[in-house]
């Protein structure tokens, strides 16, 4: 008796993971069906440019305020953390470096992907589910007009566009942050913290690899955000749980991204 | 030339292995208003869906100006659909994009008409439904039965020769519903086009179509002018026409029996 209680919930449980597996796969899979359908229907988005301007403005106006001032904060607050632990080597004139290698490799792409996953993506989410559910992207298909084209098309270039740019505007606001808390509020030498900087940072292996960093998440996001408002049940439920996932699988997304595109990039 | 624009050819369509038409036969002759009637959930909006070619028939075949719908290619079925103006059941207005802009977008998306152009066109359309003071509003500020006939201006934003209505008269209040009803005929008149409207509104429907077809348990049940119709002895006519709870049309929707629901002996 006991055992056969057992024996069932250890098959319900087998069970119900093969069917999130299943389910896992079919939708990677959907996702990846509407990521190659965007790319080929992306002609009209850069032929009329002005519909993906007006996109970028909304994803990246949006998202810009809370962007700089988190950016303005994780500044400072790596200026502090760094100087604590820098002083007790002496050498705090290196806080410079500090803070601007982990903005610009690490917590500018990063940080700035978690933050537009939440803000702009759980946006689109609604925004295409909505417009699913109140059958707009049916009429446009009545009407001869691809909503893949014109709907998703302009929005997944306008994410992919914004993002390393808002990237970059994170990485400086932050460095603001941790000069204003260094050099006036601490009293590191303003010449050593911009020098060490400048000597320091390199050009391709951190700037650069940055952008490339926060490109990838420019497309994983607006691609996650835009499949699932495509993909969401026409119902407020079902919008209302697509947007939660978006943030969900974003964040994911993103964090577990960041792992592999960094160990390519430092060759370990 | 054929002189039905569309026609339905025995077929068969259903959701998830549920039939919901098994083999309809109807023909739309160019410049007439035909209705399509039914109870809810009888597969008219599906039929509509059908006709534009947004899904495949399993069985049988629906031909615009000729052509067999689901037989061409996706180039091809979007140029029978620029043929073709759908009013969607709550007016699909695009949410983002004002009165104006909503009217324009069929024709900035498929003409290349000067701004100049497509300014007095949109206006012209929106005068034709009675609302060009109407064209700075947002979809958000319209009422029911304004949204409706935005929607309808933009359906005929290009001059399609089909105009598809889905439940055009749902939740609208009398006076609206009146509007709306001599729109309907003023524009297919106007405009030379076949009118296929979606309903259940018999009273609006035996007014102003010219021909109807009754749909119900996935046939075309009857069928005639409003005239014939009102004189059929069909029993499903006289039961939907009267509007009588007792005929042939079952309230319920098919299950086993209750008892053994009840019971949770049937699985
Ligand atoms: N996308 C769909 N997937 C599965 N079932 C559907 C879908 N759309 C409609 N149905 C079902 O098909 C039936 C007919 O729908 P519909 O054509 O909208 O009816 P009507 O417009 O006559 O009220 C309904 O029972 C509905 O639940
Ligand atoms: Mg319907």
């Amino acid at each position: 008796m006991i055992k056969s209680a057992i024996l069932i919930a250890l098959v319900r449980g087998l069970r119900s993971i093969g069917h999130q597996s299943i389910k896992g796969v079919w939708r990677f899979g959907a996702g990846m069906r509407l990521f190659w359908l965007t790319l080929i229907s992306s002609g009209e988005s850069f032929r009329r440019f002005h519909l993906t301007i007006r996109e970028i403005y909304f994803t990246g106006v949006m998202s810009l305020i809370i962007i700089l001032v988190s950016a303005f904060f994780v500044g400072m607050v790596l200026g502090l953390q760094g100087y604590h632990t820098l002083q007790r080597y002496g050498s705090s004139e290196a806080i410079g470096v500090l803070v601007a290698l982990a903005l610009v490799r690490e917590l500018g792409p990063v940080v700035t992907a978690l933050l537009f996953a939440g803000r702009a993506g759980t946006a689109i989410t609604a925004e295409i589910g909505l417009m699913k559910a109140t059958e707009q992207l049916s009429a446009m298909e009545m009407m001869a007009v691809s909503p893949i084209s014109r709907v998703i098309a302009p929005r997944f270039w306008a994410g992919v566009i914004a993002m390393p740019i808002l990237a970059i505007l994170f990485s400086m606001v932050g460095i603001l942050g941790g000069y204003l808390l260094a050099v006036p509020v601490i009293g590191v030498d303003a010449g050593a913290f911009w020098s060490q900087m400048q000597a320091n940072v390199d050009w391709r292996h951190d700037i650069l690899n940055g952008v490339i960093k926060s490109f990838v998440f420019g497309v994983a996001c607006t691609m996650i955000a835009l499949f699932e408002g495509y993909d969401a049940p026409p119902t407020a439920e079902g919008v209302s749980r697509a947007t939660t996932r978006t943030v969900v699988t974003s964040s994911l997304a993103v964090l577990g991204l960041d792992f592999i595109l960094t160990s390519f990039m430092l060759n370990v | 030339m054929n002189p039905n624009i569309v026609e339905i050819d025995n077929l068969s369509f259903g959701y998830k292995g549920r039939m919901l038409h098994q083999g309809i036969n109807m023909v739309f002759p160019r410049g007439k208003v035909v209705a399509i009637m039914g109870g809810s959930g009888s597969g008219k909006t599906t039929l509509l869906r059908l006709i534009g070619g947004q899904i495949k028939p399993s069985k049988g075949e629906v031909r615009v100006d000729g052509q067999v719908v689901h037989k061409q290619s996706r180039e091809g079925v979007y140029k029978l659909r620029r043929k073709m103006g759908m009013l969607f059941q709550h007016g699909a207005l695009f949410t983002d994009l004002s009165v104006f802009e909503n009217v324009a977008f069929p024709m900035r998306e498929h003409t290349d008409l000067p701004e100049s152009m497509i300014r007095d066109l949109v206006l012209m359309k929106l005068n034709a439904v009675g609302l060009r003071g109407a064209y700075k509003m947002m979809p958000t500020e319209l009422s029911g039965g304004m949204a409706r006939r935005v929607a309808v201006a933009r359906a005929i934003a290009l001059d399609p020769s089909i105009i598809m209505y889905d439940e055009p008269f749902a939740g609208l209040d009398p006076i609206s519903m009146g509007v709306v009803c001599d729109l309907i005929r003023t524009l297919n008149d106007a405009l030379g086009a076949t009118s296929i409207i979606v309903t259940h509104d018999v009273e609006e429907t035996f007014r102003f179509a010219d021909y109807i077809y009754f749909v119900a348990d996935g046939v075309v049940a009857a069928e005639g002018t409003p005239e014939d119709l009102r004189n059929s002895d069909l029993p499903f006519v006289h039961q939907f026409v009267f509007g009588e709870k007792d005929g042939p049309v079952a309230f319920h929707y098919a299950a086993d029996d209750y008892g053994r629901t009840m019971l949770g002996t049937d699985t």
